[in-house]
């Protein structure tokens, strides 16, 4: 079989020439291994912002927020239908910043097909008391089981319990920072004030740290149950409804819909985030630049070790056409030469990649931020290994193909006349 | 029956300046024959039998190789038709350093993929027995005398039983010793075996020994 002689040529050429294969190789290793490790860092880092921002947002809000009217009395007279009125300092009338008729909006929006899930949350502004001082702060009621299928919420708490904030009553999770200022830890009580004065004692039951210092000093977690005794509400006191979809990309024009629809505010992710998405694509672009640059100079090795061997071995290729090889047969020859350094190189590539990534995966990275997060982010996407395989034979194909054609167009009578 | 047929050959070189080497060169070759081609130097025979081997394709006139026309045959058929039909020995040996005796000689047999592996082995060292180097088979060829080397060369040549053999200055780059082991075994293939020959040289006594001369002068044949 003839596939089995053109091996066999090429085989002999390349251990003819091992040193400069091996360092044609290690070209394509090298890039290969860079290829793979940035794109899996970056991949990795990539994620874990998703993970802090977009897994943690809701896709879309609802909240009523507290507007002045938009049609004062003077726009429904007739009177001055034709007229141009200014009106000063317009003062929102005394509305609740509740989610009118909650449990409806909440149990139709759990039917759309669209929603992954709805997580109703309240806020109460509240000081906490540490003595005689009171300092500001804001809790969150939320709904336990949902706050943390839709966003990790157990991730961010970092002592105690989250499961508690649901099974103990008047229970309450500060953040960190929040009760280092108040000197308290997890099982201790702390009292707060409500809006309308009354003291309310809580027990804390964990720690939470989001990544944002100031944030933690203010924010804390309750049951939405407690928060709303906090307020002196009834059950279906609800401020904000937290959505994730199966789809972000319907986002904007979903939060148009349910703004219509229930006649609240709506705000979509893309609009809260906007900045965010710009910023994973070009570190992935950045990746992908450097890495197929690598790739492209591991071609250029190839390209001159192959033009090197096809110098030297001027005469063996005109004796073997002169014996009967064709040009394409040479040219096959020096294909799978090239093919062959790719394939072995690549290879290599692939498993020196995933050494490096497991490798920045086990470096400590502490940072006060990312409390879950010990070491450094790597993902380890199949998709990496796929396309830096891929790439690694296309560019040695290329790489192989201009010294191959120029090797079979040798004319092995110029070669043996030369003598 | 005719094996080889050259009708009206001529080839022009246009570099530096255009000179025509060969000038409407015809004559051909029956098989069993043993042909000599002599000449002073320069005179186009090396040209001819690049032309001839199928190597060069840039010539007018006819080339029939057993009763085939080469002219409008593709490259890779006229590959084809040195692999099977055409053995040819330089003046330089030619081996290929990487592979074996052994290997060298067999190149050729898999490429044509007419045995198997194992038979061409088995043809491989039944030329080297009548090149009287079977003994050197597993050896590299730069581990080889000259004469060795060129004796490989001829067993190259024979692996796939050729229709002819064609060699240029065979002896040109040995000993006398040696020359006359290459002669005697040129004579012994033709009577043995039968074996077509056409072998350029530019030693008298070894043309005188063969079945026709073919003298050439400026790129004319004077004599055949
Ligand atoms: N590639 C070439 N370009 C131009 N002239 C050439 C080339 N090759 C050979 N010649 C000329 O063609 C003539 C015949 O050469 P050649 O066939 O090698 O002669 P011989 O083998 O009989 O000594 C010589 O005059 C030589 O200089
Ligand atoms: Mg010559």
């Amino acid at each position: 079989m003839n596939f089995k002689l053109i091996v066999s040529v090429s085989r002999a050429l390349m251990f003819a020439r091992w040193k400069q294969t091996l360092v044609a190789a290690i070209g394509v290793t090298f890039g290969i291994t860079m290829f793979i490790s940035l794109l899996s860092f970056m991949a990795g880092l990539n994620e874990l912002l998703d993970n802090l921002i977009i897994n943690r947002t809701p896709h879309i809000r609802l909240y009523n927020e507290v507007l002045p009217s938009e049609n004062q009395p003077v726009d429904l007279s007739e009177n001055y239908s034709g007229h141009y009125n200014f009106v000063h300092s317009v003062r929102p009338k005394k509305e609740r910043p509740e989610i009118q008729n909650s449990f409806a909006v909440i149990n139709s929006i759990r039917q759309d097909e669209r929603v992954l899930g709805v997580a109703p949350k309240v806020t109460a502004q509240v000081f906490y008391n540490i003595g005689l001082v009171n300092l500001t702060g804001l809790i969150n009621g939320i709904d336990i089981d949902a706050e943390n299928r839709l966003f990790a919420f157990s991730e961010y708490v970092t002592s105690g319990n989250f499961m508690d904030l649901k099974n103990i009553p008047n229970s309450i999770i500060l953040g960190k920072a929040g009760a280092e200022k108040m000197m308290v830890e997890t099982g201790d009580m702390i009292t707060v004030t409500n809006p309308r004065g009354d003291r309310v004692p809580l027990k804390v039951v964990g720690l939470f740290e989001s990544g944002i210092q100031e944030l933690d000093k203010v924010q804390s977690y309750a049951s939405i149950k407690t928060c709303q005794k906090l307020l002196g509400e009834s059950s279906g006191y609800i401020t904000d409804l937290q959505i994730k979809l199966h789809d972000m990309t319907l986002a904007p024009a979903m939060a148009q819909e349910y703004s219509e629809l229930y006649n609240t505010e709506a705000i979509d992710i893309q609009a809260a985030n906007a900045q965010f998405d710009t910023g994973s694509s070009i570190r992935t672009l950045i990746s992908y630049a450097v890495g197929i640059t690598l790739l492209i100079v591991a071609g250029f090795g190839i390209y001159n070790i192959l033009n090197m061997m096809i110098y030297e071995k001027m005469d063996s290729i005109a004796i073997l056409k002169a014996t009967g090889f064709s040009g394409k047969d040479v040219n096959r020859v020096f294909i799978f030469i090239a093919l062959t350094i790719g394939i072995f190189g690549g290879l290599l590539g692939l498993m020196f990649g995933f050494g490096v990534s497991a490798l920045i995966d086990q470096i400590p990275f502490d940072t006060a931020a990312l409390p879950h997060i010990k070491t450094y982010p790597v993902s380890y996407n199949p998709k990496f290994y796929i396309i830096g395989g891929i790439f690694s034979l296309v560019t040695t194909y290329f790489a192989g193909y201009f010294p191959s054609q120029k090797a079979s167009k040798i004319d092995p009578v110029i070669i043996i006349r030369g003598k | 029956m005719k094996i080889l047929e050259a009708k009206n050959i001529t080839k022009y070189f246009h570099d530096p300046i255009t000179i025509q080497v060969l000038k409407e060169v015809s004559f051909s070759i029956e098989q069993g024959e043993f042909v000599s081609i002599i000449g002073k130097s320069g005179c186009g025979k090396s040209t001819l039998l690049y032309i001839l081997s199928t190597m060069d394709t840039d010539y007018e006139g006819e080339l029939y190789i057993d009763n085939v026309l080469m002219r409008q045959k593709k490259e890779a058929d006229l590959a084809l038709v040195r692999n099977e039909k055409i053995g040819f020995v330089f003046q330089f040996h030619y081996l290929l350093n990487e592979f074996s005796v052994l290997r060298n000689v067999m190149l050729p047999g898999i490429k044509l993929g007419k045995y198997s592996e194992k038979e061409i082995e088995h043809r491989a060292m039944e030329k080297l027995k009548i090149l009287g180097i079977d003994g050197e088979a597993l050896k590299k060829p730069n581990q080889l005398s000259g004469g060795q080397k060129q004796r490989v060369a001829i067993a190259r040549a024979l692996i796939n039983d050729p229709l002819i053999i064609m060699a240029d200055e065979p002896t040109g780059n040995l000993d006398k010793k040696n020359s006359e082991i290459v002669f005697t075994i040129f004579k012994e293939l033709s009577e043995v075996y039968n074996q077509s020959l056409l072998i350029v040289t530019h030693d008298g006594e070894f043309a005188k020994a063969t079945n026709r001369i073919i003298e050439m002068e400026d790129g004319k044949i004077i004599r055949m």
